[in-house]
């Protein structure tokens, strides 16, 4: 594109009391060469807008780079159309607001901010956005439950065509077996009519929804708007080409063999509440050894749950449910005696009338651990239990049935475990290595592994409590209790959004824009393939699985799948992979557009990387509450540090810069990288740093970095300002001046 | 053919995601926010339970996606009238009250410096004091000031009309009702804590060291009254000794029947604030059941090694007018042992009341007694989102909010 670039230089908000604008004018027409720059005390006003506009339709300027306010604002503004490139030099929040009015090093700080953007609107052209080939609209819905059936229904009644593939005979999956629901509606006291029937009625009214039943996934294939599908049915195979793909294939309850010292296996009545429901179902309750009719129960809540040795976590419907079927006996006789052994009785919400009516009704709530389970001549079950408070010991009368409230188990935490693949050809282990089981459940044909992958104990819920559709597998989300422990309401509202964000990503795939977060991000990586040497990193290190690899390690881009966190172009030792508005050779130019004084000014410098999610904002917001930092940093702002290359930590250093900061999210467990672990493979990198340095005869305190987070803006200063008391104790970069 | 657009009301993060969702997806939408900024009251918050991470974080990200999403129009300082009309042609009237500032604002903040008047601070919950002309909060989106009509002198003063070098303030500025025609709403008005006065017996109101847990968010956060110094309000002491005081009105017959589903782990939340800053103080937390849905019983069990768990309802809580330290009555419900603890400050778990309960949609809609909208609304094409639905999280009413946003759009698509 053949660029005529305007700068406007607003003087606004104290930026022209504390620069020197003529000076910076200069920069941009004597330095940069530009044909156009303007100076207004109001660019954002109409008059100052309507002098950018005019340029652009009777001047021909068609690159504008605006130094006024960060671009964090006035967005929408300085928003001038898709043919028009802009680029935001801030030069209010992070220099007039953050240093000393007409100073010399506030002046150069200035300066170098705009040479930067001069640098990088050079590099940046107009987006061609990506177009697949027959890409379709239609959602996969794997898993026909409660979760599965409400998904379908919902991309159905969205008006979009929608493939239910459930592996049993029958549609319905776990409500199959209920005898009645918990209530979800008021006066929250009475189980409901399990509804299921109807619903699996209602998918025959969408003549766009395909249901295969006794089928399962072969294999997927693919991207987003052009997944391949093979689906095993009897013994012959279908293909279906879908645009997004929703996995509903729910829980199991914990096995309740694992669970001998509450009596399981070892006494007839003493049962899981899977199977008290089938009892229910089959009219009055009665054990299923002898046939007595059931007069008195004992509920175990936690069976397996909240417990090291089984699941650590809790199943979040087990109490509710317990509650449920003490309302089933009671029905049946009033008289009937009810226990229920609880560590904490959880029912959320309006479930709290459920437990007041059984409380009401008479039943016995005991807390306490179960100490153990015995068994009378006649079959009938004594359950002892110690109370947690007073550590004494209680123990029930002689009841009919104990029932085991069991846990749940995701499918996905199933299946054999096979070896990490994070191997890179020199030998490198990546960090973060992410366990994916074989579950058969998806089957992709993903390099990174044949599932979605999954957080702590198998759950493949999303890691962000803000945006709970979140995935690491672009186009593929999970609902329902194969996500996280969740009762039938839930599960149905989950269904529903999940559908939502199968539908988004369709839509969004098919304008050839990425999804979230960074949905309207027309750009995608292009690879050089000319000088690739299959070393296998960027399709290791993609955090989202984007990338698959031919036979010969090549990688193999797949666009839709990929969400331009930029974490490949950051990986690549060759340096082939870029993308039209941010790459090597842009970030390269703006670190060489730095002026870097001789040794003698002693005016070192500091480059900061910083991630544009978090950290870029928080020193904004120094900015916004007036804090001071130091005036020797240049702030480049990153898609993710994990876009970092490390050849820009050399340029830097060759350039003479003194020292480097990488400020980015933080990582771990609870990771808050958006990139899922672009900041820790960063870090990972930075590790590698070192060899360079060392070659270079540099200390290596001279990269550092930092997890900050949005608001950690009150402690950029000293962050700042300790790094730069760091560099002045090393002394100057000795390759200043080369 | 129905409308194909889209109105969702309440902009906090049920809202914020319903709109931006559904737009996302190839919706036109509006978004009407009674207060001046979005983000509603998250924004208000320290950290989320469990993984401790700002708000401001993922608010930012959606501010973004508003930010360059041509499909979304946002209206803040505004309300629904009125609503006419059937699902997939709806009439709706909104009233834009006046900010008195315009979009000439560059948040320079030159006009809060001159102004001679202060008023509370609502976004503190009264805690401190800001200028008649204020930015809600520094994160405030849209980044714009507002004056607050009630405290500002008017033309008499006009301080800050001299201040402004951008014309972006006029004080002759009126409310101004606009009609909207859209396929479908979307209802999320949100939560607003249980007035804590009303449990008279734990002295809310009264005793200046007995908060509530929304109040002690905003003492925890670093942009909050107290610079995010946990200092008790009678004498900006340190506390040493904090109770929570679990279901503060929920639970309870006589104030909210329901459970409120967060407080348990709220309470948990703010028991790591309380060890952040002073590892030594003692933290009780007196509860009835301690409710750690899912995987958030991981969280539970780290925080239960710090703090003492105390299981029974707080009966009364009293005052030492000399030292405002305060002494709680307990009744352990097993062992039915009165027990006394004097602690530095209070935190009450208040619940919450869902906006419904007072504010309704203008148009026929069912709810339930405690005024969440009944989950067969009987009003086709309007949907509910988040918290008025039923007490949730904030993952819950952002996966609620995201459905609410498909069966909106499924309202636009019906012939």
């Amino acid at each position: 594109m053949d660029k005529k670039t305007a700068v406007y230089i607003c003087t606004g908000c104290g930026i022209g009391e504390s620069l020197d604008t003529e000076a910076l004018v200069k920069v941009a027409t004597k330095e940069g060469k530009v044909p156009v720059c303007k100076t207004h005390g109001f660019f954002c006003g109409p008059e100052g807008l309507a002098q950018i506009k005019n340029d652009i339709e009777n001047e021909g300027v068609n690159s504008v780079v605006i130094a006024a306010c960060s671009s964090r604002v006035n967005y929408d503004v300085f928003d001038f159309g898709p043919a028009v490139l802009t680029e935001r030099a801030n030069i209010r929040e992070q220099v007039t607001w953050t240093h000393k009015a007409n100073d010399e090093d506030t002046q150069m700080m200035a300066e170098d901010n705009l040479r930067m953007s001069l640098a990088k609107i050079k590099h940046v052209e107009p987006l061609e956005p990506f177009q697949g080939e027959n890409m379709v609209k239609t959602v996969l819905v794997v898993g026909g439950g409660l979760t599965g059936i409400t998904a379908a229904l919902e991309a159905a009644k969205t008006g979009y065509k929608t493939v239910l593939v459930e592996k049993n005979q029958a549609l319905g999956g776990w409500l199959n077996g209920l005898h009645r629901l918990a209530p979800r509606k008021a006066p929250y006291t009475m189980p409901e009519e399990v509804d299921i029937a109807d619903k699996i009625k209602e998918l025959s009214l969408y003549p766009d929804l395909k249901v295969y039943t006794g089928a399962e996934i072969e294999e997927i294939a693919g991207a987003p708007g052009m997944f391949d599908v093979s689906i095993r049915q009897d013994s012959g195979i279908s293909t279906e080409r879908v645009g997004s793909v929703i996995l509903a294939t729910g829980a199991v309850p914990y096995d309740a063999t694992k669970l001998q010292h509450l009596g399981y296996g070892k006494f007839a009545n003493v049962i899981t509440a899977q199977k008290l429901e089938e009892l229910a179902g089959q009219g009055k309750i009665v054990r299923p050894g002898d046939g007595k009719e059931v007069q008195s129960i004992a509920f175990i809540q936690c069976a397996g749950s909240r417990d090291p040795e089984h699941l650590p976590y809790c199943s979040a419907v087990c109490c509710v449910e317990s509650l449920k079927q003490a309302t089933y006996l009671k029905e049946q006789n009033p008289e009937a005696s009810v226990y229920i052994f609880y560590k904490d009785l959880r029912a959320p919400g309006e479930y709290e009338r459920l437990y007041k009516k059984v409380q009401q009704d008479g039943a016995i709530f005991v807390r306490g651990d179960i100490t153990g389970i015995d068994e009378d001549d006649e079959k009938n079950l004594i359950v002892r239990a110690q109370d947690v408070l007073t550590l004494s010991e209680i123990s029930t009368e002689s009841v009919d049935m104990v029932v085991l409230a069991t846990g749940m188990v995701p499918t996905t935490a199933f299946g054999e475990n096979p070896e990490a693949q994070t191997e890179t050809e020199s030998g490198d282990k990546a960090p973060a290595g992410e366990v994916i089981l074989k579950s058969n459940l998806l089957n992709l044909a993903y390099r990174q592994g044949p599932e979605l992958p999954t957080l702590k104990y198998g759950f493949s819920d999303s890691n962000f409590i803000c945006f709970p559709y979140e995935t690491r597998r672009t186009g593929i989300y999970a609902a329902g209790s194969v996500r996280a422990p969740m009762d039938e309401a839930s599960s149905a509202e989950d269904a529903a959004g999940a559908a939502m964000k199968a539908i988004q990503c369709m839509e969004l795939s098919d304008q050839g824009s990425a999804v979230h977060p960074r949905v309207w991000d027309l750009s995608f990586p292009e690879f050089a393939m000319q000088r690739c040497t299959q070393c296998k990193r960027c399709t290791v290190e993609c955090p989202f699985g984007a990338i698959n690899e031919d036979e010969k390690a090549n990688p193999l881009p797949n666009p839709t799948r990929c969400r331009r966190c930029g974490v490949c172009m950051g990986a690549c030792p060759e340096r082939i992979i870029s993308f039209k508005n941010y790459s090597v050779p842009m970030i390269g130019s703006m670190i060489k557009a730095i002026e870097v004084p001789d040794e003698d000014e002693e005016k070192p410098r500091i480059l900061v990387f910083a991630c544009e999610n978090d950290a870029y904002p928080a020193v904004d917001m120094a900015g916004i509450n007036g804090l001071r930092y130091n005036s020797w940093v240049r702030i480049i702002p990153v898609r993710c540090l994990g876009s970092i290359n490390l050849v820009w930590i050399a340029d830097t250093l060759s350039n003479g810069i003194d020292g480097i900061l990488l400020l980015g999210c933080k990582h771990g467990d609870d990771y808050q990288c958006h990139f899922v672990k672009g900041s820790e493979l960063a870090e990972y990198r930075l590790s590698k740093v070192s060899e360079t340095l060392d070659r270079l005869s540099l200390e290596s305190d001279r990269v550092r970095m930092e997890e900050v987070s949005i608001v950690d803006y009150d402690k950029i200063p000293a962050i700042l300002d300790s790094f730069a008391e760091r560099l002045e104790e090393l002394g100057p970069n000795p390759y200043k001046g080369f | 053919m129905a409308l194909r657009s889209i109105l969702v009301v309440g902009g906090g993060i049920s809202g914020l995601t319903a709109a931006v969702e559904a737009s996302e997806a190839g919706s036109e939408v509006y978004l009407v926010e009674k207060r001046p900024y979005l983000g509603g009251r998250v924004a208000q918050m320290n950290q989320y339970f469990p993984k401790l991470c700002p708000p401001n974080c993922g608010l930012e990200i959606n501010f973004r996606r508003i930010k360059q999403n041509p499909r979304i129009r946002i209206f803040t300082l505004s309300e629904v009238e009125k609503i006419e009309g059937v699902e997939g042609n709806f009439t709706v009237t909104v009233k834009a009250n006046p900010r008195y500032v315009n979009e000439n604002c560059t948040a320079c903040g030159k006009c809060a410096q001159v102004c001679p008047v202060q008023r509370e601070n609502e976004f503190n919950y009264g805690l401190g004091k800001t200028p008649a002309i204020y930015k809600a909060h520094e994160f405030a989106f849209p980044l714009k000031y507002v004056i607050d009509d009630q405290a500002c002198l008017g033309a008499e003063c006009g301080k800050c009309l001299e201040a402004c070098q951008y014309q972006a303030i006029e004080l002759d500025m009126q409310a101004k009702s606009f009609k909207l025609n859209v396929g479908a709403i979307v209802w999320a008005t949100g939560w607003g804590p249980y007035d804590a006065a009303k449990i008279d017996y734990y002295g809310y109101g009264r005793y200046e060291n007995v908060v509530t847990n929304v109040i002690f968010e905003r003492l925890a956060s670093a942009n909050g009254p107290t610079g995010g110094k946990l200092l008790r309000p009678s004498d900006g002491k340190e506390p040493e000794s904090i109770a929570f005081i679990q279901c503060a009105g929920s639970r309870d017959e006589n104030h909210l029947p329901y459970c409120s589903a967060v407080c348990c782990m709220a309470s948990l939340k703010q028991a790591t604030y309380v060890k952040a800053l002073n590892p030594a103080a003692k933290v009780y937390m007196f509860y009835i059941d301690v409710r750690a849905m899912g995987k958030h019983e991981d969280f539970y069990t780290k925080v239960a090694d710090d703090i003492t768990l105390v299981k029974g309802k707080v009966g009364e809580v009293s005052e030492d007018p000399a030292t405002k330290d305060l002494t709680l009555q307990v009744e352990d419900q097993l062992t039915g042992n009165i027990m006394r603890q004097k602690v530095d400050l209070v935190v009450l778990a208040t619940g919450m009341v869902p906006a419904t309960f007072d504010a309704k949609i203008p148009l026929s809609v069912s709810y339930d007694e405690d005024g969440f909208i009944a989950s067969d609304s009987q009003q086709p094409g309007i949907y509910g989102a988040g918290c008025v639905k039923k007490p949730m999280d904030v993952a819950s009413s952002v996966k609620d909010a995201t459905a609410a946003a498909l069966k909106a759009i499924q309202s636009t698509v019906r012939r």
